[in-house]
């Protein structure tokens, strides 16, 4: 037996741990990438505002596109949601408020977490000490992860959580691949050919699979197998696929053990068989970017239906 | 003014139920304690073990100190404590009953009418109700005050929502981390039952038509209240669900929670939520706390609410001081354990008393609570006093006056080692169809040297409170 609120609570606590992590992983590709960069180094950190899904509020708010800024922006930033601060504060408190359904360990490294990060960010970040707070971030976010598989009971609480994580992540693969391949790619014919750019690399950094994508692909950074890398690769813990058959799962030991299906067991199953039956061609037919933007709408509306079958409100 | 102390009453020596843990203290480095201390509060810190204090934002969660020396009473101090808790609770509960019934304590005149009539805490919905089990007051905690070897007196009865019993078995859990080898030199009765307790009191009382296993629940007004901590914990350590009013609604004359596989029925209902809250149809129609209906239900026994709403009543400050006449009248036996005597400030004689005297008393709000809006005359200013005493003569009956007393003192550890400080004790009482009273209690000191407020929402901490088994 679970509350509605308690479901609720543990789908949003892991998405915005998801969000925290994410955040941080895509600054650190953006200063990965000024620093090895010659040339000016305001379009990239452009490219990781646009990525990050806040280029709007982010020209709200400053005039300027610089590091230090957009640093401060995806950091620390309360107005921000989507902040690693704002999103470590929403975290905490969404699992102070389902506290009773999570083990002590898991309450407590979600605590620590946000004690520390908070700390870290308490003021504003020096560029010199900006990759140690990422590391920290990282670092904390895969100590709660790793509390919460280690010390929790697989029931439907587990389940909500995973359902908020894999939700949240495939929406932040989608979108970093979707922004990131039109502002890289020089011209649409490209698309088939070897590109020696290390720009690629970003795309692979900010989800952290450019050591992993050598060992599959053995080669240089291809468009088209960046894009199968991400999007179909079910073994790459980031990838869309992989997202969709850890989703699939989850809303298969719901539906056993409640003894119901609904209809985002319908979608789900929908969305994983288009990602696992296609082939990168048939993605670049419809237009990866169609795709993507598909794949993101379907992504949120199957959140919105877990959330209405299971009575999160 | 001198204060006893408990550990150390004068230059004879130590009491003796101190006199295991004194020995044990002899041996101890003082800038190891000073460690341990520091270590207590990481633990309090990393746990989230923390209470809100309104109107101060940026410290929206903040930690009650904790000191590291118990405070301990022995067997035979506790057995004579609970003997005079127990008639006390008796006797709450009874005048519960009548004041919603017969009110016969009202016809005998040995409590005055108007006082239960103009009172915001009587619910004139509960009259004529009459609880499941017949219990009004479940879960009591009874502030008590020591001023020597024997005297100890009730200051409040706290029969609504008491709080502060998550500290009672946290103080006792850290306690036992940071000292294990104390726990086997001094033999401490254990507090740890509480929680298995209070499911089976509640349990206990659930709605005559529930057969088998009851849905308990405790409800929390939230995140944001000073003592979510505690609903949550309590929830968690019973194994029961946690609701909002948000959660809640009455479906087919019961009151149900909603769940991922839709509405479930609830059979008892632990509120920590306020009388006003509970029913937006009932009482306050802006609340967002409780359930709409919830009162139909109750009347018509569907659930148990725990406290029973109007409670309030029978906690009153101004009740409070015919506290002596009300057990007697029920119990028809004196009180075990005193009053503190009181001035009600509504009677002329005891309000000009008052005024003139202003500088040794303490003077409470009635409907006060938390040490919020009292009067410490012997350390408030000049100014401060003159001021109460405007209020004081505008609105007498508001007001009730005692004499400072001398709260017994226990040590706390200092930078400057170990200190004399105030503290008081809230046991806490369980009612169904038994009366139970955990070994033990929450013990607050006032950190200050020489301050007697020892609410925490006024600076003051906790310790671990030790009944010995002797």
């Amino acid at each position: 037996m679970l509350l509605g609120r308690t479901a609720n609570g543990l789908y949003w606590m892991s998405r915005y741990i998801e969000r925290a992590e994410n955040m941080a992983r895509l600054l650190d590709a953006g200063l990965r990438m000024a620093l090895t960069r010659t040339a000016s180094s305001s379009e990239e950190w452009n490219s990781v505002v646009v990525s990050a899904g806040c280029d709007f509020a982010f020209r709200a708010r400053h005039p300027e596109v610089s590091a230090t800024a957009v640093a401060d922006f995806l950091l620390r930033d309360i107005t921000n949601p989507s902040s690693v601060l704002a999103s470590i504060e929403t975290a905490r408190s969404n699992a102070r408020m389902v506290r009773t359904a999570l083990t002590r360990d898991t309450w407590e490294s979600i605590n620590e977490a946000w004690m520390a990060i908070r700390r870290a960010l308490a003021k504003p970040v020096d560029q010199r000490d900006l990759t140690t707070v990422l590391d920290l971030v990282k670092r904390e976010t895969a100590q709660i992860r790793g509390t919460f598989h280690g010390t929790m009971l697989r029931n439907e609480i587990f389940d909500f959580a995973q359902l908020g994580t894999f939700i949240e992540r495939a929406d932040n693969t989608a979108r970093i691949l979707d922004v990131k391949y039109y502002v890289l790619l020089p011209s649409i014919h490209w698309v088939g050919s070897s590109l020696d750019n290390y720009q690629w690399e970003s795309i692979l950094r900010s989800v952290s699979a450019h050591r992993s994508y050598r060992w599959v692909y053995e080669a240089d950074y291809r468009p088209t197998n960046i894009a199968e890398y991400l999007i179909l690769d079910a073994r790459m813990p980031r990838s869309l696929a992989f997202c969709y058959r850890s989703i699939a799962d989850s809303l298969r030991f719901l539906a056993d053990a409640y003894g119901a299906r609904h209809a985002c067991h319908d979608s789900a199953a929908a969305i994983q068989a288009k990602l696992r039956g296609g082939t990168i061609k048939e993605v670049f037919d419809t237009g990866l970017h169609e795709f993507l933007a598909g794949f993101i709408q379907d992504n949120n509306r199957l959140g919105d239906e877990v959330a209405r079958h299971y009575r999160f409100y | 003014m001198v204060a006893f102390d408990e550990m150390k009453p004068d230059t004879s020596g130590i009491r003796r139920p101190y006199s295991g843990y004194d020995s044990w203290l002899k041996d101890q480095d003082t800038a190891r304690l000073a460690e341990k201390m520091r270590d207590a509060e990481r633990v309090f810190r990393k746990t989230g073990i923390t209470f809100a204090v309104y109107g101060e934002a940026e410290a929206a969660e903040r930690l009650i100190p904790f000191d590291i020396v118990p405070r301990i009473i022995s067997g035979q101090e506790w057995r004579k404590l609970t003997q005079g808790i127990e008639q006390r609770v008796q006797a709450l509960n009874a005048f519960l009953d009548d004041i919603y019934h017969r009110q016969e304590i009202l016809r005998a005149g040995r409590v005055p009418k108007e006082l239960i009539a103009n009172n915001e805490a009587f619910l004139p919905e509960m009259i004529g109700v009459r609880p499941p089990g017949g219990v009004y007051t479940h879960i009591i905690g009874t502030d008590i005050v020591r001023t020597g070897e024997d005297e100890f007196f009730v200051l409040e009865d706290n029969a609504r929502t008491p709080s502060g019993v998550s500290y009672m078995l946290e103080n006792r859990e850290t306690m036992m981390q940071l000292f294990p080898e104390l726990f086997q030199r001094v033999k401490v009765r254990p507090v740890e039952d509480y929680p298995k307790l209070l499911r089976q009191s509640l349990a206990a009382v659930r709605p005559a038509a529930v057969k088998g296993n009851a849905t308990i629940a405790v409800l929390t007004p939230g995140l944001y209240n000073s003592a979510y901590f505690e609903h949550a914990f309590l929830a968690d350590q019973m194994g029961v669900e946690l609701v909002e009013g948000q959660d809640l609604r009455v479906v087919d004359g019961h009151v149900a929670m909603r769940t991922t596989e839709g509405y479930k029925q609830i059979d008892v209902l632990y509120r920590r939520v306020d009388d006003a809250f509970l029913d937006p149809l009932t009482f306050n129609p802006d609340s967002a706390l409780g359930v709409p209906g919830i009162m139909d239900v109750y009347r018509a026994g569907n659930i148990t609410i725990a406290n029973a709403p109007g409670t309030g009543i029978a906690d009153d400050k101004a009740i409070y001081s015919y506290m002596p006449d009300i057990i007697e009248f029920y119990t028809g036996r004196k009180a075990i354990l005193g009053n503190i005597p009181t001035w009600r400030c509504s009677e002329p004689d005891s309000l000009k008393y008052v005024l003139e005297h202003l500088s040794e008393l303490v003077v409470k709000e009635v409907h006060g609570s938390g040490g919020y809006g009292m009067l410490v005359g012997p350390t408030a200013t000049k100014k401060e006093r003159e001021d109460f005493g405007k209020k004081l003569a505008a609105r007498p009956s508001n007001y009730i006056a005692q004499p400072t007393l001398a709260l017994s003192t226990c040590p706390i550890l200092t930078e400057k080692g170990l200190a004399p400080r105030h503290v008081d004790l809230r046991p806490y009482v369980l009612v169904s169809d038994r009366i139970q009273i955990v070994p033990g209690g929450l013990t607050r000191v006032a950190l200050k040297e020489g301050s007697l407020v020892v609410n925490s929402s006024q600076g003051g901490g906790t310790k671990d409170t030790w009944v010995l088994d002797d």
